[in-house]
Formats: structure tokens, sequence, C-alpha cells
């Protein structure tokens, strides 16, 4: 009962503290955006003043900045992110619609494949702790944390698309190949950085107390390792689960432009350099509330699996 | 008179009044040595100065200029006889002279980011640290607010909205990485000032600047180095992921980011053209990843047992 209210407790307030994000979310977007010296309209082509009159009436362009700003967070309050300025017939919201499941398969498989391989990865290292498997598994993992995604990319295209021809070098049309490269080359520095974390984690758990007293009860290994050093080991993996999205979410910018994949990145990054700001707003907000959710939720796995943190809230 | 110096911070007094020291190790040599035995460190230290000397003198030790182009020789692969060691562009360009070149610019970002990330960290989280209570919670919840934001995505939004300026790349990108820099102060801090030294400060009458300024900050300095080497490749990093997506430094000049990225569209015809530039990166990563790890091993005391 008491463990239950500590946990009601945590969440109420840990939804509370998500406001001011939110909020500072999308007044740095707005103001940044329109800090941008030139407008959305303006081409090699001059407009009649008339019509460029008309066409800033059409966006609200003509009122005030705090105007304009009020506007769109009523508009946001209910979902609606207005029309796109680039792609004319377009809303944000029916981009955002259809580039998000692209987006979102990529990063939720580059993610699940990340956890499964790096936590397989750090145990192992971590049970073989200065060996040759430990060291070699580590040395691969620093090398997976310093090589950027956007040179592996090439030269996993160029190696198995260019030269060997397994897989096509980019599109996108929803078959396993065409998947592979991409989400491989999205996952893998999280990969690395969570086998780093989890060898280090398990090591330390492995020397605590409590698994002194389950070996000592006589407690096979692999009893010892599946249900007592597991769960505190992948604690610290779970809290970087939150900062490995927000990671994974730039990292697809670049992904994704590499393998020419229609998703949000791609939108974004051509948004940006058009000026089209309902979209680019539109995106910056939807990941910022994509990370900021599961930040929330990862906090409280961490929460049920680490019962302190809940108690250091009360100070 | 025997003084025993536990803190490294009074070491240097000791030496200075002529204290002979008897025969024991300070913090900072005990590091060392934890240092020195991490063999991978040191090699990557090694290469790293090694790195740093072909940056800085290379591209004057080579005869071809950065901007040469050399219609004869246009992607050639690497050879003697052309005199292209590394190969050429596609518009003949000596490509190991412009991996120099902007490696030059690469580490300098490394550098000066970093270099900004560090004021504004340590500063900001000794700050709450020292005066704690109220302050502490608000500045430490501006931090908190201010992670959970997409920030490459703000970084990118300010490269388009105020134009590629190198001075701003500097500066967006150390803005974005002071944040844990002020996390980790802040809780050193925290443990420092209730320490003797500290109120033995207080109790003479040094105003608080004072104490955070010559007494908090130098004790600081072992966690600081840690994070200083581990935000070098981060920034450096950052840099690149910027240059490659064409919002980073513009022609002429150029960084290891956006050879790469010229690279990948010749890789093809002219694989050498992303090859150099992505090993040079990568191997400057690698190393400052090492060098940070083995300073951390050294320096923390968490992992002395």
């Amino acid at each position: 009962m008491i463990r239950d209210t500590g946990m009601a407790r945590h969440v109420i307030r840990r939804l509370l503290s998500l406001l001011p994000t939110l909020f500072m979310l999308i007044t740095v977007a707005f103001f940044l955006m329109r800090a941008a010296p030139g407008g959305p309209f303006d081409s090699e082509k001059l407009l009649p003043p008339e019509i460029e009159a008309n066409l800033e009436a059409k966006y609200h362009m003509d009122e005030s900045l705090l105007q304009q700003y009020f506007r769109y967070l009523s508009q946001i309050a209910v979902l609606d992110f207005g029309p796109s300025i680039q792609y004319k017939d377009w809303t944000v919201n029916e981009l955002i619609g259809q580039a998000m499941p692209v987006s979102l398969t990529i990063g939720l498989s580059a993610m699940v494949l990340a956890f499964l391989f790096g936590t397989l990865f750090g145990i192992t290292a971590a049970l073989r702790q200065n060996t040759r498997t430990d060291y070699i598994l580590m040395g691969v993992g620093m090398l997976g944390i310093s090589i950027p995604n956007f040179v592996i990319a090439p030269i996993l295209i160029l190696l198995l698309a260019v030269y060997a021809g397994w897989l096509p070098a980019g599109g996108w049309d929803w078959s396993i190949a065409s998947m592979v490269l991409p989400v491989v080359t999205l996952s893998l520095p999280v990969t690395a950085y969570i086998a780093r974390l989890t060898r280090g984690s398990m090591i330390e758990v492995m020397h605590s107390n409590f698994i002194r007293s389950a070996r000592a009860k006589g407690l096979p290994e692999s009893v010892v390792i599946r249900r007592h050093a597991l769960r505190p080991a992948l604690a610290p993996v779970i809290s970087f689960l939150g900062p490995a999205t927000a990671g994974m979410i730039s990292g697809s910018v670049i992904i994704e432009r590499i393998f020419s994949i229609p998703g949000l990145g791609s939108y974004f990054v051509q948004g940006a350099l058009n000026r089209d700001y309902s979209l680019v707003m539109g995106i910056v907000i939807f990941y910022g509330v994509l990370i900021i959710v599961l930040n929330f939720l990862v906090d409280l796995i961490y929460a049920w699996l680490n019962p302190r943190v809940r108690y250091d809230d009360k100070n | 008179m025997t003084i025993k110096t536990d803190n490294p911070a009074v070491d240097p007094f000791a030496a200075a009044m002529g204290v002979v020291d008897i025969k024991g190790r300070s913090p900072w040599e005990d590091a060392w040595h934890r240092l020195l035995k991490n063999r991978a460190a040191v090699y990557s230290a090694f290469i790293m100065v090694v790195m740093l000397l072909l940056v800085i003198f290379g591209p004057m030790l080579i005869s071809w200029e950065s901007d040469f182009t050399d219609w004869d020789n246009t992607s050639s692969p690497p050879s003697f006889s052309t005199g292209h060691w590394f190969g050429t562009d596609a518009v003949g360009r000596d490509i190991l002279v412009r991996t120099l070149e902007g490696g030059r610019i690469s580490l300098m970002v490394g550098l000066v980011a970093t270099i900004v990330s560090l004021v504004i960290g340590v500063s900001y989280g000794a700050i709450a640290g020292y005066f704690g209570g109220a302050a502490d919670r608000i500045m430490m919840r501006i931090v908190d607010i201010i992670y959970a934001l997409p920030f490459m995505f703000f970084v990118i939004m300010l490269m388009v909205v105020f134009g590629r300026n190198i001075l701003l790349i500097f500066a967006a990108i150390g803005a974005i990485n002071w944040l844990d820099m002020a996390r980790i102060v802040r809780g050193q801090t925290l443990s420092l000032k209730n320490t003797e030294f500290v109120e033995a400060a207080r109790a003479c009458g040094v105003s608080d600047w004072d104490i955070i300024r010559r007494h908090i900050t130098p004790n600081l300095l072992g966690v600081v180095i840690v994070y200083v080497t581990l935000t070098i490749p981060q920034v450096i990093l950052a840099e690149s992921f910027l240059s490659f997506l064409g919002l980073g430094v513009q022609e002429p000049m150029s960084s290891w980011g956006a050879l790469v990225s010229d690279g990948a569209q010749d890789m093809e015809s002219a694989p050498w053209t992303l090859i150099v530039p992505s090993v040079f990166l990568t191997v400057t990563l690698y190393c400052f990843n090492y060098i940070g790890d083995g300073l951390r091993d050294a320096l923390d005391p968490k992992d002395r047992v």
C-alpha cells in the first residue's frame, strides 16, 4: 500500500513537470523560426505587394508576433499544426501522418535491435571480464561509438549494395531488404553504447553483497545471473533509453537523407531550408513531445525497477 | 615541521614553503600512474599527438595547395607517381591536404566549442551547487527542461535562421553540451562545500565568489578534465553532422564532416575521397574516447576500490 502511493505521487509529480518543458519547446521553436531573416514567400520572382499581403493575411503573418504566437498555441491545443507553406495542398498534419510510420518503423526496429544486442554483448563481456572476448567486444564497441552514422552508412552502401549488390542502396518500399541497411546503421552506435553501459553495471552488480549471498545459498550461476543480477544491472540501460531515443531521432535525419527515405527527417531538413515555418515547427514539436513522453515512460520504468528513486522525491 | 597534504590544492603551497614531502603520493600522482597503466589510453594519446602535429604542420609540408585544382589528375586514385598520395577529388584537389586542413577546422571547433560548454557548465554548476536551496532547485529545473528538448533540431534551425557562420557553430554546439558538465559540477560542488577547507575559508571571511573561484573550482579539476576529453569528440561529431547535412562550415573552408559528405557523393567512382577523411575522423574520435575513458578510470574516485 505504501509502495503504491509512492508510485502514484511519483507519476503525478513527473506529469506536472512535463508542462514547462512542453511550453518551452513550443515557445523556443516558434520564436526561433520567426527570427529568421527572409520569409517563406521570398523567391526569385518578386510578388506584387498586394498579392504578398494577401498571402501573408492567409497565413496570418500580418498580425503582430504575439498575436501569431497565441494563435499558434490555441491551434496546437487542438493538435492542428496548420497548412504547410511549401507543399501547397498539404496540411502539416497530413505530411507528418504520412512520414511518421516510416520514421517510427526505422526508429523502433533500430531501438529493439540495439537493446537486444547491446545487453547481450554487454553481459557477455561482463561475465568474461578481462578475457580476450571482453577486450574484443569492448574494442568493437568503442569503434561503434566512434564511427559516425554518416561514415558507416556510405561505407556499408559501398560494400553491400554497390560492390556485392545484395541490398538496395537506398529508397523505401516497406520491404525487409530496403530496411536492413538504414536500421542497422542507425542502431550501431546505440548498440555499442548500451553494450558498454551494461558491461559496467553488470560488473558492479556481480560484485555486490546480495549476489554473494545468492551464491552462498548454493544457487547455480545461471540462476544468480537471471534472477538476481539482471534486473539491477539493466536499470542504467533503461534510463539511457530516453537520451538514446533523442540521439536516434537526430541520427535518423542523416540516415533518411543518405538512404533517400521519405521520413520526418527528410521533411525537416527540406522544410528548414525552404523556411516552411509550420512544417518545421510541427516536426520539432512532434519529435519534442515524443522524446518528452518517452523520457517520462522511461522514468516510470526506472522508478519501478529502483524503488529508491520514488522515496528520494520527498526531499 | 611536517605538513601532511591530502589535498592536491595544498601541494603547491607546501612545495613553495620548502616543506619536504616525506614519500607520499598525491592523488594526482596516483591518477597519473593509473593512467600510464592503461595502454589503450596511452597509445591513443600518442596517436592524438601525431594527429595534431600532422594537422598543424602537414599542410605546410605538402606542396599542393588545398584549393589547387590539378586538371590533369581529376579523381585520380592514390599514387606516388602523380604526387597525390591519397588521390584527388572530382576537380583534382589533393585529398590529403584537404583532409589535413579540414582537420584543423574540426579540431578547432572541437576545442573552442568545448571551452564554451566548459565555461558555461562549470560556472552554472558551481553556482547552483554552492548556493543550494531555491537557486539550485530553479537552476537545475531549467537544466532538466533544456535536457528534454530535441537539441540537434534547434541547432539546425539556428544554422538555417542565422546563416552558416563559424562563430555561431562554436556557440551553438557549445551551448548544447554544457548540460552534462553543469550537472556533474553541481554534484561535486555539493559535496565540496561542506569540507573543512571551505569552512575554514568562510571562517576567514573569504567572500562566496572567491570561495567558488579559489577553492571550489580547482578541486573540480579532475571531473572536469574527464568530461572535457569526452566532450571534445561529441562536439567534433556534432560539427561533422551539421557539415554533412550541408549546414556546417562553408566552402572554401572545409571540415571532416563536409569532406565525408563530398566523398559519399563520389564514392562509386572514387572511394578514396570517402575513405581518407572518414579514417581521420574516426581515428580521432576513437582516440579521444579512449583517452577520456582512461582518464575517468584514473581520476574517478568511485572506481578506486
